[in-house]
């Protein structure tokens, strides 16, 4: 799998690690469960930690914890499993997490532009996928009823600049 | 009526440009029909057993004429001139081919329509009352609360792929038209003790495998809390509903397995937060904007007209149809008609691409312009001035649009079955045209009264059968078509599930079967009531006993 962050490929440099493993030096992936069991010790660790949550896994209860990971690995296990799309919203809106949040799994190109507006900003994408096409993607659709998480100014903003001054001056407290 | 501003068209018009590229993408072998499906099904293309099946979007049942006419242009130029009205106040393509698709959108943008959601596991097409504006007892007209609810779910980032398809009904009168207890999310708009709207939300209604009536979930919610409602209900819809069984994925499953009160608090705590969030609090500058589009049209002052008893006297039809399919309307001196879409022996909801001409252009006449789709798959002029009944009736009558029978036994719902659909047990068109050529004795209809009959192909229950009067559902037995009949559902106020009467029938028996429970309802009815009434004081015994004696 190649990795798109900021509309660029990137290089992952999370190695993922399965929860009897010793973990390596450097950025390390782990799973809800071994972080509930290690947490101390995943925290002493000198390097950035990454949280990979399975697809029936909220981040709610992570509550402040969400800030010590670097990275949140969230899962699709098929395109039509939609949870996701409220964890990443939780997680930005609720949580206040400003780290990474990474799809994995099972994503369409379609998909791409509801999960960026939902809060991910990191996507695991099927070898072969072309940037022009992840691009495109993303600036298919430009106008948006929805407030949501990724600041894009929503139809009710353009259309009632008292609202819109109310939501940007919300933006700015955050 | 509502109207796009720039931000609404813009949405459409990318909206068509995308799917034009998938379409592309498609045709030209580089998606697979597999990796095309979840595109398509995300904007109202199906592939039925004959061909591709287009379904396009009515936002709660309103139309302009300009609107239908293009709705008849598109049967006429890309499919074979006719087209169907369906349960959810939507149109159905039975025959477009894939190529086209994209210009058919293109069209249909021109005229502020689309296909945008009318399939998927998303927040489907929002229905409304179709005497909506027109009818006495409304607090408001649902339609504002409609267009607000569809602007909010469209393309919604975090609820386009759950647990399962999600139906949302708006009613703003205490006579519910619109079915809103056996909907995901059934919305009753009131006023409460300061004459303040407040929004009683039902959740958890619906249909299907496992049919049930929606529990009263969020009480007296205040307007600009709507959509933080919603939004509150559906994340818990979508975090918690079951994604391991298809069958048992829609929220009702949800609420049943954990009850209403904890659903009830489960909503409390996300709506909580999502108020505190603020950013989906309504603006009042944005519920004033749509409320604009939603006045009252420019009504005459009228009395009541008289000039009608003579046109009675000179046609007997016109004194029928006038009875049948005309409603009292909320102003004197109009009218609110309904224009039957269920010929004796016809296919219900089917109309001819000149027939919709037909209907927008005396709706342009004589009912400021506008037409509604009601769920039971009629056609509606809501604002007619009583003095241009007969001309309209004339005109109707002369376009095989002028048949009396709405509310009455042959006025069937009817979903396309095994004609056309890929899920169908059982065809249901047949067992329509066989019930109604039975009863097309108008004296005998009106004789028996209001009679709600609804026929699905197979449990999805696209034919709302189970809130049908008398409820007909295709199964299929080794191969064979056969029916079962359900008795005493409804799908108004007073909200029920059909019970099932027992083993089912054959094609060609199913006539004979609803022949002896209305003669049964026709013998045991005391002075007033209908077929439900009859049922409710019984129960199913006596209709039983007469149903399965006889077999």
């Amino acid at each position: 799998m190649s990795l798109i962050k900021n509309n660029e490929f990137v290089d992952n440099v999370f190695a993922r690690v399965a929860d009897g493993e010793t973990p390596t030096d450097g950025a390390i992936l782990v799973s809800l469960k071994r972080w509930q069991a290690d947490r101390d010790a995943l925290m002493a660790r000198n390097a950035p930690l990454g949280l990979a949550l399975t697809a029936d896994q909220s981040p709610e209860a992570l509550g402040a914890d969400v800030h010590h990971f670097a990275v949140i690995e969230l899962e699709f296990p098929k395109f039509r499993d939609g949870r996701g799309y409220s964890w990443a919203r939780l997680l930005r809106q609720r949580l206040g997490y400003k780290g990474e949040i990474r799809a994995t799994g099972d994503v369409l190109r379609d998909q791409w532009l509801f999960m960026s507006r939902c809060g991910i900003d990191a996507f695991e994408v099927r070898p072969g996928t072309r940037l022009e096409d992840f691009r495109a993607a993303l600036n298919e659709q430009t106008v948006f009823y929805q407030p949501s998480t990724d600041r894009v100014r929503n139809v009710l903003e353009l259309r009632h600049k008292t609202h819109s001054s109310r939501q940007s001056a919300l933006a700015a407290a955050e | 009526m509502y109207r796009y501003d720039e931000f609404d068209q813009k949405v459409v018009d990318e909206r068509v440009e995308q799917f034009r590229g998938q379409v592309a993408r498609r045709l030209s072998g580089e998606l697979t029909e597999d990796q095309f499906k979840p595109l398509r099904l995300m904007n109202g293309l199906y592939l039925q057993l004959h061909a591709y099946m287009l379904r396009v979007a009515i936002p709660y049942g309103t139309l302009s004429s300009r609107q239908l006419r293009m709705l008849g242009h598109i049967a006429r130029k890309y499919d074979k001139g006719y087209a169907h009205f369906t349960t959810r106040q939507n149109l159905q393509y039975n025959w477009p081919k894939l190529a086209d698709i994209p210009d058919i959108l293109a069209d249909l943008a021109t005229v502020e329509m689309h296909a945008i959601q009318t399939s998927g596991n998303c927040i489907r097409n929002v229905t409304s009352d179709h005497f909506a504006g027109a009818a006495e007892g409304e607090v408001d007209d649902p339609r504002v609360w409609s267009e607000i609810i569809r602007q909010w779910s469209t393309f919604h980032p975090e609820f386009s792929f759950l647990p399962r398809k999600f139906k949302i009904a708006v009613t703003a009168s205490a006579k519910d038209r619109a079915a809103i207890k056996v909907h995901d999310i059934g919305i009753v708009i009131r006023r409460d003790a300061t004459a303040t709207l407040a929004f009683d939300v039902y959740v958890g209604g619906g249909q299907g495998r496992t049919p049930f009536v929606g529990h009263l979930i969020g009480e007296g919610i205040a307007a600009n809390d709507l959509l933080a409602y919603l939004e509150a209900t559906m994340r818990v819809y979508n975090q918690y509903g079951r994604r391991d069984n298809l069958y048992k994925s829609r929220i009702k499953i949800l609420v049943h397995q954990i009850g209403p009160d904890e659903m009830r608090r489960q909503v409390a705590a996300e709506f909580a937060e999502v108020k505190a969030q603020g950013a989906l609090a309504l603006p009042q500058a944005e519920i004033d904007r749509i409320n604009a589009y939603f006045t009252a049209p420019a009504f005459e002052t009228l009395t009541e007209d008289t000039s009608r008893a003579k046109q009675r006297q000179a046609s007997n039809a016109f004194a029928t149809w006038h009875d049948i399919n005309v409603a009292p309307h909320k102003v004197p001196g109009y009218a609110i008609i309904t224009v039957s879409l269920k010929p004796i022996g016809g296919v219900p909801g089917d109309a001819s691409a000149d027939q919709m001409d037909l209907i927008a252009d005396l709706a342009e006449r004589l009912s400021f312009d506008e037409v509604r789709v009601s769920h039971e798959q009629n056609l509606v002029l809501a604002h007619v001035k009583q003095s241009d009944l007969f001309a309209l009736w004339q005109k109707l009558d002369a376009a095989g649009l002028g048949t009396a029978n709405y509310g009455l036994i042959t006025d069937i719902i009817a979903c396309p079955g095994l004609d056309y659909c890929d899920l169908a047990n059982a065809r249901s068109i047949n067992i329509a045209q066989a019930v109604s050529k039975r009863f097309a004795d108008l004296d005998r209809q009106r004789n028996i009264g209001e009679l709600k009959l609804k026929i699905s192909g197979c449990i999805n229950a696209c034919g709302h059968h189970h809130v049908g009067h008398i409820g007909v559902l295709g199964v299929d037995k080794k191969g064979v078509e056969y029916y079962q009949i359900t008795l005493g559902g409804s799908g108004d106020e007073t909200a029920s599930i059909g019970d099932i009467i027992g083993p089912a029938f054959a094609e060609n028996e199913v006539a004979d079967a609803v022949e002896t429970l209305v003669d049964t309802y026709l013998n045991a009815r005391q002075p007033g009531e209908r077929f439900l009434d009859t049922y409710r004081r019984l129960g199913i015994q006596p209709f039983r006993e007469k149903l399965y004696v006889a077999h």
